[in-house]
């Protein structure tokens, strides 16, 4: 078995909450509290959830773009947080992300060419004749033909300023991608294209995909292994498949039937779940799904569920993993 | 079938700028009966939203509904109703919510002022009745203490309580019509099939219609009885949610169908592309409008525009429609996926 890329011991990451007189902290919130990541070389693991669940946190934690509270990250069995400048530099290159608004990621007064180069210079690569050559062959490969280049932002429709992200963030030929609902803002037609392109960049640059979005069909049809968050912890994890055909948490559950069913005999009764997310600031006792859980007992509120592994893989956080659904929360539609 | 409560008929809705026009509608027909749902459903631009608006009689200058639309709403013309008139019946018979609930809610008035408002604009009550009202219709909607939440203001709202306060305003009269424009998109999973849940559960209380616009194919599959595909100003295919999904007729319905991600599929099978853009409202394509997107495009597509075909029990604009039913070549593999509950 080969070791993993990228791993994650215990992660936390908490922002003080700043509140009545005089800014004094008045609590934490726990946007990531105690998550354990591996992804393996070459792998796309997906991360889902409802916004404010921690999955962009998340996402920066991994790349090192914010130090955690606690815990580790490591990139190849490197703690990413105690390296030296050049070895940090060095992990910028080999780290990239794309994320979901193509527009406000883009700097609107810098050219295309401008864009795809910026990381080139950082990088140093060294002759102008090379950094030319890489920016135009890497926008050829997200399908922009070197007519893009002196245009700017503002003149490409949302698919195509996605596109210039992703050469962006791949021109400097990283190993570890975290893309950041990618697609999330895009109509579904030009969604499909940016997917099929992920997936062709995978394969021909041999990447590895931390692939975050809040649409469980999206993140398993491109994952391999898929992780459901909810309030800064991971409550489900599986293969793709096994996810779908067997899911354990009653939040995955309820996330699997709001998917996207477009044909009659794939749809299903939507689980209707009651009320708001609770606040991460201040998260409920024991399992932190209980407030909205149609299943939920008294252990719930009293014990923290464990994450376990209940099949090889398969792990879930849940006292009464895999049971069924009261009629109740089904509602019948249609 | 009982005649419809809403029957669009060849409506045309027409942006005039400068010299050039806008078709952002350009010819669109359908019905909504009583306790129905219509899900209305296509990319952005293609006139989804500019349709709701005309039938809400909310179309400003430079727009305009060209001669010959006529949008009936139980037996009467509203199409050229005087703007008095058609203002009691929008909001008092026909509702309409929007996708974002905060820019349609005035954040410095209390949701309760607001609902309440609603209700006064169209009936004659006190404030008092009418604050009364106001509390009824956020615990129809499902909030949690409405004597207490009825003097909250938007922003202390989260963004699918600010929905159903949307949906309380909008419904405070008791409508015979919802139209729902992207209710849920900016909403989250969970938040959303709450939403639809409700819209749905409301339909059939009131045996209201429900005219509901959204991109996403999932949640029309979940409540919507028909469902109108439309493109480029048209519809271009309606019938019955379950064979429209099951076998749609038109290419541009096939490859909206294809397009997207379903349960049980993996990234060892490409998803379907729809290449090229949606044209400009300013130059539609003279005959079919997805002629140059479409992949079974053939000479007389680019010369000749396709009617609506009756095919089995739906209607496509399709040349390739105009012998009967079209067997669509990318029929989805079902995944054969057991799934809980
Ligand atoms: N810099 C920050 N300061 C304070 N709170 C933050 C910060 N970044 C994120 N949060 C909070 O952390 C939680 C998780 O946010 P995020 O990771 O963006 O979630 P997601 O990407 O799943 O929507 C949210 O409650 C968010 O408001
Ligand atoms: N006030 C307006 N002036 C000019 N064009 C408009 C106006 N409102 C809408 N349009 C055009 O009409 C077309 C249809 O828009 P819309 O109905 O909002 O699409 P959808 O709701 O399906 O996304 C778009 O091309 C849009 O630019
Ligand atoms: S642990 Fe209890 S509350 Fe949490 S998901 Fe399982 S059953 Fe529901
Ligand atoms: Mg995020
Ligand atoms: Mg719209």
């Amino acid at each position: 078995m080969s070791e993993p890329i990228l791993s994650g011991h215990r992660l936390k990451k908490h922002f003080p909450v700043r509140g009545g007189f005089f800014g004094r902290a008045a609590g934490t919130l726990r946007a990531v509290d105690g998550v354990d990541l591996e992804v393996m070389p070459g792998e796309t693991l997906g991360i889902v959830g409802e916004s404010g669940c921690g999955k962009s946190t998340l996402g920066r934690v991994a790349l090192g773009l914010l130090p955690p509270t606690s815990g580790e990250v490591r990139f190849e069995g490197r703690d990413i947080n105690r390296m030296g400048r050049s070895a940090r530099k060095t992990l910028r290159g080999d780290m990239q992300i794309v994320f979901q608004d193509p527009v406000g990621s883009l700097d609107p007064r810098m050219t295309v060419r401008q864009t795809v180069t910026e990381g080139l210079l950082i990088h140093d690569v060294s002759s102008r004749r090379e950094r030319e050559q890489r920016v135009v062959e890497m926008l050829g490969r997200v399908g922009l033909d070197s007519t893009c280049l002196d245009r700017y932002p503002h003149e490409f429709s949302g698919g195509q300023r996605q596109r210039i992200g992703i050469a962006r963030a791949l021109v400097l030929r990283p190993r570890f991608l975290v893309a950041d609902e990618p697609v999330s803002a895009l109509d579904v037609s030009v969604q499909s294209q940016v997917l099929n392109l992920l997936v062709e960049l995978k394969n021909e640059m041999r990447l590895t995909y931390l692939f975050i979005a809040h649409n469980l069909a999206v993140v398993g049809y491109i994952s391999d292994r898929v992780a459901v968050m909810y309030l800064g912890t991971v409550v489900e994890q599986a293969p793709s498949a096994l996810l779908y055909e067997r899911p354990l948490h009653p939040y995955t559950m309820a996330l699997l039937s709001a998917v996207p069913q477009a044909h009659a005999s794939g749809r299903r009764k939507p689980i209707v779940l009651q009320g708001d997310v609770p606040s991460p600031v201040d998260p409920p006792s024991g399992c932190r799904f209980r407030t909205r859980c149609p299943i939920a007992q008294q252990v719930c509120a009293d014990v923290e569920p464990p994450l376990v592994e209940h099949a090889p893989g398969h792990l879930a956080a849940c006292h009464f993993p895999g049971e069924s659904m009261p009629n109740a929360a089904v509602r019948a539609i249609g | 079938m009982t005649s419809p409560l809403l029957r669009v008929a060849n409506l045309r809705t027409w942006f005039h700028v400068g010299a050039r026009t806008a078709k952002a509608v350009d010819g669109v027909s359908f019905g909504i009966a009583e306790g129905r749902t219509l899900g209305l459903i296509g990319e952005s631009g293609c006139g989804k939203s500019v349709t709701a608006l005309s039938v809400m009689g909310l179309i400003d200058s430079p727009g305009r509904l060209e001669e010959g639309s006529s949008i009936e709403y139980a037996g009467r013309q509203l199409v050229g109703m005087p703007e008095r008139e058609i203002r009691t019946i929008r909001g008092s018979e026909i509702g309409m919510i929007f996708q974002e609930p905060m820019s349609s809610l005035n954040p410095v008035y209390t949701v309760g002022a607001q609902i309440a408002e609603a209700f006064r604009a169209h009936r004659d009550v006190s404030r008092g009745e009418a604050r009364t009202r106001a509390i009824e219709m956020l615990r129809l909607v499902g909030i949690a203490n409405p004597e207490k939440r009825v003097d909250s203001f938007p922003h202390e709202m989260s963004g699918g309580m600010r929905q159903r306060v949307m949906i309380a305003s909008a419904l405070a009269c008791e409508p015979k019509l919802l139209i729902a424009d992207e209710p849920t998109t900016a909403l989250d999973v969970t938040i959303q099939a709450q939403i639809i849940a409700l819209i749905d559960e409301l339909r059939e209380r009131l045996n209201m219609a429900v005219l509901l616009i959204t991109h996403d194919l999932g949640v029309v599959g979940q409540v919507a009885d028909e469902v109108a595909v439309m493109y480029a100003g048209r519809i271009v295919e309606t019938g019955s949610v379950d064979d429209l999904f099951e076998n749609p007729q038109h290419p541009y319905t096939e490859a909206l169908l294809a397009s997207i991600p379903r349960i049980g599929m993996s990234r060892d099978r490409p998803l379907k592309v729809v290449g090229g853009t949606v044209p400009s409202p300013f130059a539609w394509p003279p005959a079919c409008r997805f002629a140059d997107r479409c992949e079974y495009a053939f000479d007389r597509c680019h010369r000749e525009e396709p009617g609506l075909f009756q095919v089995g029990t739906q209607r496509s604009a399709c040349w390739l429609c105009e012998g009967g039913t079209r067997e669509a070549s990318h029929r989805m593999v079902e995944p054969t996926v057991r799934t809980s509950p």
